[in-house]
């Protein structure tokens, strides 16, 4: 039952402590913030291509607009007879070059960060299966199946007649979670056992692959911990929509004794159906 | 068709109007039949193709699965997705290029009548090939229109029908092509230099091009996928040596010049309307003609933008990257221009005009989510998402869609003779241009909030404007019987139109100097341009 109270309290602790969770609820409208310097990185980048967008939308609509105001034919506008200009022709064909670089090398920088796995504390390998998740702690010698919580399971099947806003983190929820440390680097070495999925953690920031046959990887460090929700993102068959990804980040101690407690394996399958309770009874208490 | 059979009496031959019946169809040679046949086929893949994205849009209404089975619900992504592209966008346009080419040079026809006949009837038994996959055991495609292995692998008895149904409309595609390429080099009428040539032409040009470099690659692709499936190879399996993503690098290098065949002509006939309506001439021809063949040969080299999760090298993802870009160049000069060419004009707003500055707007807003789409570390947050989703609807269909009714509304009186109502024509008008937002800005939204795309149930935060954007499709959907009552009474009769047409004095052209409707063989003795 212990399992089960930190659960409880993991979940009613990340309600608290994370904002994108409740801002989420509806009409949300733009990329929420993560919780690893890659997702804030990216972010940025988003929002900075975003206004340079919206700057040269107002430029461009603008002299449409105007254009199509002024020089209206009912107003008895009367037509140049002008069809080309040079010089306007090359302003805006640098103009934009200029633009573009500006946006490159930012985009160049976060790149190659992304990219550097290097010093990774865990190594993580995530297996995708048609339609779940294995985790397999690399050097700890733990691993286990992630699968679409049961009560969501339930509610999706086709006429189910149970109403999704009545289960708690619809087709969000798994039996057993990712677990990882906070403030660690983890490394995500990423395969498939069977079709291509792809492994994704919006508030990570960070999507890739698992491919038969090849190993992908990605990294992340949480810097709160938080219970983190995120989806398949490769058409993967049937049940795509149904394979959810779900990240525990807790304080180290927590994840030691977490991992002990794995590495112990008196009994797999006893503390899989305790786990598989915990959703539900998160649920009741919030 | 009388007026065309007295003003060439004079004529020896015995076949100078349309045969009687059926036959008139079956074994139609005439390129305004076959480019009717053309238009009226991706008409009504329209609407099927129309009719499976609302199955989607209502199962996504509310969150649960309320009506299909996940599998059924894949397997209307996938079909939708084939047959919108290939049996409605591309149809459309080689329709239009079939009508619209000999008559712009100054043609009798195009240059190989039997051809065309061929490439036209092709396509009937590919879809119905295709569509019939619906039927069999294990159901239809659903492994998404890219057909990535190993999941396409999993398709039932639909699998080869599919593969055929993809070779089918590739060499219908190849024959239209080289069709399009004949006509233009060989059959302009004196004087008309390729730089003189209307622009519309000069976009189907380059897109026939492409369409002969391409759709070979994704035959290609495709057979390897059959070879795999049957014969025992192993390109694509990695159990066997074989490598899954080589497929994705094969199919997207036909892929994405693929989406550019969707939006080149389509760039032609906003050219054609916004000079006509802005009484001005285009701004910028020449920079026009350039602009479209760099896009063109860009679309050659940054084909794995559609791929960045599957991991690649540092070195390959800046290339993409930055090759991506570069597209943003080119396609700002078309916009710029095309901006120019309204600024200072006088401007009416005839329904092909409204279309054609719905496009403007609209195109663009594509553009700019392309441009956000092209930066490889945001991408690994819009990939697969609903962002992409509401990307590729924008330039598809604003885009592309909209300009094939702005060119519907354009040459409808001079193909039938008749006006058609403008009062219904602006209405649908409105109605397209207001659902179509409804339907796709929300998915902007869905994406960034997380929604992956194919997935036939979200979790409840995404319920809002998953139901709004459903709200949307219903209307769009709908407004597109208007469409077809409008054409269809059009066809019927109505006010006769004059052979200019548009009284705003400058529609050019060689089409304008025709009667309206044209003689059945166009130009029988070619006229001079100077």
């Amino acid at each position: 039952m212990k399992i089960v109270k930190y659960a409880a309290a993991g979940s009613l602790a990340a309600a608290a402590l994370l904002p994108t969770g409740a801002a989420l609820a509806a009409w949300e409208i733009n990329m929420p913030v993560g919780v690893t310097e890659l997702s804030r990185d990216i972010h940025g980048l988003h929002m900075m291509i975003f206004w340079i967008c919206v700057l040269i939308a107002i430029a461009v609509f603008g002299m449409m607009i105007y254009s199509i105001v002024k020089f209206r034919h009912s107003q008895g506008a009367v037509p140049a007879t002008f069809d080309h200009s040079t010089k306007a022709e090359i302003v805006w064909t640098i103009i934009p070059v200029a633009i573009l670089v500006g946006m490159a090398i930012p985009a160049a920088a976060t790149l190659v960060k992304i990219e550097d796995t290097r010093d990774s504390t865990l190594t993580i390998k995530v297996t995708g299966y048609q339609w779940k998740w294995e985790y397999e702690y690399l050097d700890q010698k733990v691993k286990f199946f992630s699968t679409l919580a049961r009560d969501s399971d339930a509610a999706r099947q086709t006429g189910s007649g149970i109403d999704p806003s009545s289960v708690p983190n619809y087709l969000l929820e798994v039996d057993k979670p990712l677990v990882v440390p906070v403030g660690a680097k983890v490394r995500v070495l990423l395969t498939s056992n069977d079709v291509i999925h792809a492994w994704w953690v919006p508030a990570f920031g960070m999507k890739k692959d698992a491919i038969p046959g090849f190993v992908n990887e990605l990294w992340f460090r949480a810097d709160e911990p938080g219970i983190y929700r995120g989806q398949c993102a490769e058409l993967c068959g049937r049940d795509h929509g149904f394979m959810p990804v779900v990240v525990h980040v807790k304080p180290q101690a927590e994840y030691d004794s977490w991992l002990a407690e794995q590495q112990g394996g008196a009994a797999p399958a006893a503390a899989a159906q305790v786990e598989n309770a915990a959703p539900v009874t998160a649920a009741a208490a919030e | 068709m009388a007026h065309a059979h007295d003003a060439h009496a004079h004529d020896h031959h015995d076949d100078h109007g349309p045969a009687k019946g059926i036959g008139r169809w079956l074994f139609a040679t005439n390129h305004k039949d076959i480019g009717t046949l053309y238009m009226l086929f991706s008409l009504l893949m329209f609407f099927v193709g129309g009719t499976m994205a609302l199955v989607i849009r209502a199962e996504l209404f509310q969150p649960g699965m309320q009506l299909v089975d996940p599998m059924f619900f894949n397997q209307m992504t996938t079909m939708h997705a084939l047959i919108m592209i290939f049996g409605a966008v591309m149809p459309a346009f080689v329709g239009l290029a079939n009508w619209m080419i000999p008559l712009q040079v100054g043609a009798p026809d195009m240059a190989l009548p039997r051809m065309n006949n061929f490439s036209f009837w092709i396509l009937p038994f590919a879809f119905t090939m295709l569509i019939g996959t619906l039927f069999v055991p294990g159901g239809a495609p659903a492994g998404g229109w890219t057909m990535y292995p190993p999941l396409s692998q999993q398709t039932g008895e639909a699998f080869p029908m599919l593969i055929f149904a993809v070779h089918l409309m590739g060499a219908s595609s190849i024959m239209g092509a080289i069709n399009v390429i004949v006509t233009i080099m060989n059959m302009r009428a004196p004087g008309m230099s390729l730089l003189k040539m209307p622009i519309f032409v000069w976009t189907w040009l380059i897109t026939a091009y492409l369409l002969i470099a391409v759709m070979p690659v994704l035959a290609g692709a495709v057979t390897m996928l059959l070879t795999d499936h049957y014969f025992g190879t192993t390109f694509f399996e990695a159990a066997g040596g074989g490598d899954p993503v080589m497929f994705q690098h094969i199919f997207w290098f036909f892929g994405h010049p693929e989406v550019y065949i969707m939006i080149l002509p389509a760039f032609g006939i906003v050219s054609e309307i916004i000079p006509t309506f802005s009484r001005k001439p285009l701004f910028g021809y020449d920079a026009m003609v350039y602009a479209t063949a760099s896009i063109a040969f860009l679309s050659f080299i940054v084909w794995a933008h559609h791929m960045f999760t599957v991991g690649m090298p540092l070195a390959g993802q800046m290339f993409f990257m930055l090759a991506t870009m570069l597209i943003a160049v080119p396609t700002g000069v078309k916009v710029f221009n095309w901006t120019a060419t309204m600024f200072k004009g006088s401007i009416s707003f005839e329904p092909p005009m409204l279309f054609a500055i719905s496009f403007l707007f609209l195109f663009t807003i594509g553009g700019f989510s392309g441009l956000m789409l092209a930066i490889v570390p945001a991408d690994f947050q819009y990939h697969d998402t609903y962002f992409v989703v509401a990307h590729f609807h924008y330039v598809l269909v604003p885009g592309a869609v909209f300009s094939l009714m702005a060119a519907a509304y354009y040459w409808l009186p001079k193909w039938t003779g008749h006006m058609y109502n403008m009062k219904l024509a602006k209405a649908h008008f409105w109605l397209s241009t207001i659902f179509v937002n409804v339907l796709f800005f929300p998915q902007h939204f869905l994406g960034l909030a997380g929604m992956p795309r194919r997935i036939p149930d979200y979790s409840t935060q995404f319920a809002d404007w998953n139901m709004i954007s459903s709200i949307g499709a219903f209307g769009f959907g709908l407004s597109q019987l208007l469409f077809v009552y409008i054409v269809v009474s059009c066809i019927r009769g109505g006010e006769k139109a004059s052979d200019k047409v548009w009284d705003s004095g400058r529609p050019h052209g060689l089409e304008w100097t025709l009667s309206s409707p044209p003689p059945y063989h166009s130009f029988e003795t070619a006229p001079e341009v100077k």
